[in-house]
């Protein structure tokens, strides 16, 4: 492909020669400090001739280059899964450099990196035995050739700090010296790892390695993206899920400057320029027409009506234990409630976008996202090209909250640039990005408790009506009804009582629905812990203490509720108008409890002051990262439990941009701690999701708490809470 | 042709006086540190400081910016790191990144008027929105960059 050089082209040469203005420069305290490029993803290829295996590179001048098979979305795996690789290789960790694996090269090598997807706050618990033998296996094969050129056993060696030493003759070699031959070492065996009480890196709260480019603007992210003859394309999706394009008028637009081209794409329409802004400038201004067929006529009312009525069945089996009957056979008193949330959008900072460079025997893709695997498949797809001739150049992630999983922007990007024959790089604006999401579920649960004489519950019984997220991607069939996302946190709820019983009727609509931070936790829990604290008050006890003691027999859950009411001061006085709710849930194999303080004012204005969080996810790769997590998914709920709501009408999203969806900003930010509390054994919990659910409920008992009035439905803002 | 002075250096571009400030600096200029978050001045991600106030170029015709003193992420830690970037680091205070270039222009825009802000200062004058969360941490930083600058 040959492309003139635009001016642009040329203003931007000569701009990055005269002085690099068009590059962020690295200040000179940093340099020595730049362990990730702000292009993270590895060479083409993906394998380098240097490398001991397929996690660690490590050159003759002693430069090692880690790599990571998960993507750093704000949550740090870049550092933590290093850590983990380090950890067993006995290298000096402030020298080491880190990249992305390369979903290519596991794709053409066997799945070498095992899976690559990111989500399910499952980077650590479900890599780290493989990261830490992948550091250990390279261990090995370097002791092993050091032992050999110094004809000793390798037992007699060890390996720190880049070096392995022969300690009864004292002599060393360098990693560097020793790589090459290392990579050709045949272990009889692979090494033991190391058990958590030999650790030594992991577990120290160890700074984030891409911090230095995150502060100074050099952090790629997909959008940053800038190839040349690169074009720009801005997208309108058919503003109705489903619905169709039936025409467009490009003549309209054509003469307007800068404009290359408009397209159908999968979805939509695409207006191509030499400029994002002048792409999507005419975009708006060109005339389109679409079939919105039989759901431009649905809206929010009508499906919370449908939800509601869902409630009744029928039902499908979610689980449970005991005799239901038997429990609300004659119960002292019945306590029943309904809980509703609404669609929620993911709203990544970075509006979705993807690059990509079709040719005839090749694609290349720019783009952050949680899945490179399934990306590198969309885009074989959508341009007609062998999977292995897929090369996905994963950025920086600004942002993916579940919303990176599913890559509908790709798809756009590589027919257009397949149709154009040249680099295109498609963006969402933020209004596409909130109107074309794949939404958290809309949901309404019917919780029902029946209670003793003594307040204690004898049966839980609570259903669900939600949408499947199985069905909506179309990722295989829902099997007797159920999906495992729809239960959880109702069918494994921890308090214990004679029977539960948990009814399921997945019920999708047009709109589609995903994985949104916590997943189905993120209303199970609002529900789940909203409820408890309706039977402790029908019960006339302490909210803590009457959860306390129906979690005899869970230590865990007990061992971090009791740091939580310690560490957040429960039961202590609080200024009038301020109040404190608590929550206590379990995702994806960490315990998170929470305690908000909450201030409602005479006119029914809440204020979050202060997050307690108490912490068991078993062990802790690095203390700080994690803390970060739990603050981050801490405000990520707190903005859905305060203002989140995606409504529709006429079939379409009303909500367009943080006006209209607003997002927790500084003021609306409280104070937050966080305390590990930690259990170790075989435990290693998740840590990027699990802190999210507990938020709503905290923050809602504590609402309850200040004003006696319940919160059933969330957002809050739709609350009437004023005297 | 329009006359811009970004981070020091002189620039002329040729385009439209309307379109945003915002694209001529990633699209025109290739200075792509600047991001883009919401297209419509709500969320500051696409914060720069033009002659001393923090701006949303998103919204910010290129014909306003002519002639100003533009300083954008990439000028601010080109010599030496900035005071709020260096609190920044201290107190770890990105996540995914993506707002904070946005972010340390409004934190250098406050500090260059209030020195010493107090938390209802920050809560008032840093109205971007970041999506991961790191409010606590930025709040934190810039109470220590304050420091850093006196010191």
């Amino acid at each position: 492909m040959t492309i003139a050089l635009s001016r642009r082209a040329f203003i931007q040469a000569s701009l990055s020669a005269a002085g690099g203005l068009a590059i962020a420069a690295f200040a000179p305290e940093l340099a020595g400090a730049t362990t990730i490029k702000g292009e993270p993803w590895s060479p083409e290829a993906g394998k380098a001739p240097d490398e001991v295996n397929a996690f660690v590179v490590i050159d003759p001048d002693n430069s090692i280059t880690l790599r990571v098979a998960k993507s750093d979305m704000g949550q740090g795996v870049l550092t933590s899964m290093a850590m983990i690789i380090a950890e067993e290789l006995e290298c000096d960790f402030a020298k080491v450099k880190v990249e992305y694996a390369s979903a290519n090269r596991n794709l053409v090598d066997n799945n070498i990196y095992q899976s690559m997807g990111t989500g399910g706050s499952r980077s650590v618990r479900g890599s780290r035995v493989y990261l830490q033998q992948a550091g250990a296996s390279a261990r090995a094969r370097l002791i092993a050739t050091a032992a050999a050129r110094w004809g000793v056993e390798p037992a007699a060696c060890v390996a720190s700090d880049g070096l392995v030493w022969h300690e009864a003759s004292g002599r060393s070699a360098t990693f560097g010296e020793l790589a090459a031959d290392a990579a050709k070492v045949a272990l009889a065996g692979e090494p033991a790892i190391k058990t958590p009480d030999q650790f030594k890196l992991i577990g120290q709260g160890l700074k984030r390695l891409d911090t230095p480019l995150k502060v100074t603007g050099s952090a790629r992210f997909g959008i940053d993206t800038r190839l040349p003859g690169m074009a720009y394309a801005a997208v309108a999706n058919c503003p109705v899920f489903g619905g169709k394009l039936k025409s467009y008028d490009f003549a309209a637009i054509s003469g307007r400057r800068g404009i290359i081209a408009a397209m159908p794409v999968t979805n939509g329409v695409a207006v191509v320029a030499d400029n994002f802004w002048r792409a999507k400038e005419a975009l708006h201004a060109m005339p389109i027409e679409w079939d919105f067929g039989a759901a431009g006529s649905t809206d929010s009312a009508q499906f919370a009506a449908e939800y509601r009525a869902a409630l009744d069945g029928p039902l499908a089996d979610g689980g449970g234990h005991g005799d239901i009957n038997a429990a609300f056979a004659q119960p002292a008193r019945v306590v029943e409630a309904l809980y509703e949330v609404p669609y929620l959008a993911h709203a990544p900072m970075e509006p979705l976008n993807a690059t990509a460079h079709w040719q005839e025997d090749r694609i290349d893709v720019w783009m952050g996202t949680q899945a490179p695997e399934s990306a590198l498949a969309l885009a074989a797809k959508a341009g007609g090209v062998e999977r292995k001739a897929v090369f996905v150049h994963n950025c920086f992630l600004g942002g993916g909250f579940g919303r990176r999983a599913v890559n509908d922007e790709l798809t756009q990007a590589v027919e257009v640039s397949k149709a154009l024959k040249r680099p295109i790089k498609v963006v969402w604006t933020r209004e596409e990005d909130i109107r074309s999401d794949r939404y958290r579920p809309q949901a309404a649960l019917r919780m029902r408790a029946a209670l003793r004489e003594d307040g204690a519950p004898a049966g839980f019984n609570f259903t669900t009506a939600v949408g499947s997220i199985t069905r909506s991607l179309g990722w295989g069939k829902v099997e007797n009804g159920i999906e495992r996302m729809a239960v959880e946190g109702l069918a494994n709820c921890p308090y214990r009582a004679a029977a539960l019983k948990v009814g399921v009727n997945l019920k999708n609509t047009h709109v589609p629905v995903m994985f949104w931070r916590s997943v189905g936790s993120s209303q199970n829990a609002f529900a789940v812990e909203s409820f408890i604290d309706e039977c402790a008050h029908a019960a006339k006890r302490d909210p803590l203490e009457y959860r306390r003691a129906r979690l005899e027999g869970r230590p865990d859950f007990l061992a971090v509720l009791d740091a939580l009411a310690d560490k957040g001061d429960w039961g202590k006085p609080l200024p009038k108008g301020v109040g404190r709710g608590v929550a206590i849930h379990e995702a994806f194999g960490t315990i998170v409890g929470e305690i908000a303080e909450v201030a409602v004012s005479d006119r029914g204005e809440v204020k979050v002051q202060r997050v307690v969080a108490c912490v068991d996810c078993g062990h802790l790769v690095n203390p700080l990262t994690a803390a970060m997590q739990i603050e981050s998914a801490v405000l990520y709920g707190l903005t859905a439990a305060l203002f989140g709501e995606i409504t529709i009408k006429e079939g379409r999203v009303e909500q367009g941009n943080f006006d209209a969806y607003p997002i927790a900003r500084m003021a609306d930010a409280p104070v937050i701690e966080t305390h590990f509390v930690l259990s170790g054994g075989d435990k290693w919990g998740g840590l990027g999701e699990p802190g999210t659910p507990p938020i709503a409920p905290a923050i809602a008992n504590a609402v309850f708490a200040v004003t006696g009035k319940r919160i059933r439905s969330l957002p809050l803002k739709n609350a009437s809470l004023g005297a | 042709m329009i006359n811009l002075l970004v981070n020091g250096r002189k620039i002329a571009i040729d385009v439209e006086p309307e379109m945003p400030l915002l694209w001529a600096l990633r699209d025109e200029l290739g200075m792509v540190g600047t991001k883009f978050g919401c297209g419509a001045g709500l969320c500051g991600a696409c914060t720069v400081i033009m002659d001393g106030e923090a701006t949303r170029s998103c919204i910010t015709p290129v014909s306003d910016a002519a002639d100003k003193r533009i300083l954008t992420i990439e000028g601010l830690g080109e010599k030496e790191l900035h005071a709020v970037q260096k609190a920044w680091i201290e107190g770890d205070a990105p996540q995914c990144g993506y707002c904070q270039s946005g972010q340390i222009m409004a934190a250098v825009a406050l500090l260059s008027h209030n020195p010493r802000p107090s938390d209802a200062d920050i809560d008032a004058e840093m109205s971007n929105i970041c999506r991961c969360g790191t409010y606590p941490r930025m709040r934190a930083a810039v109470h220590r960059a304050a420091e850093l600058v006196k010191i």
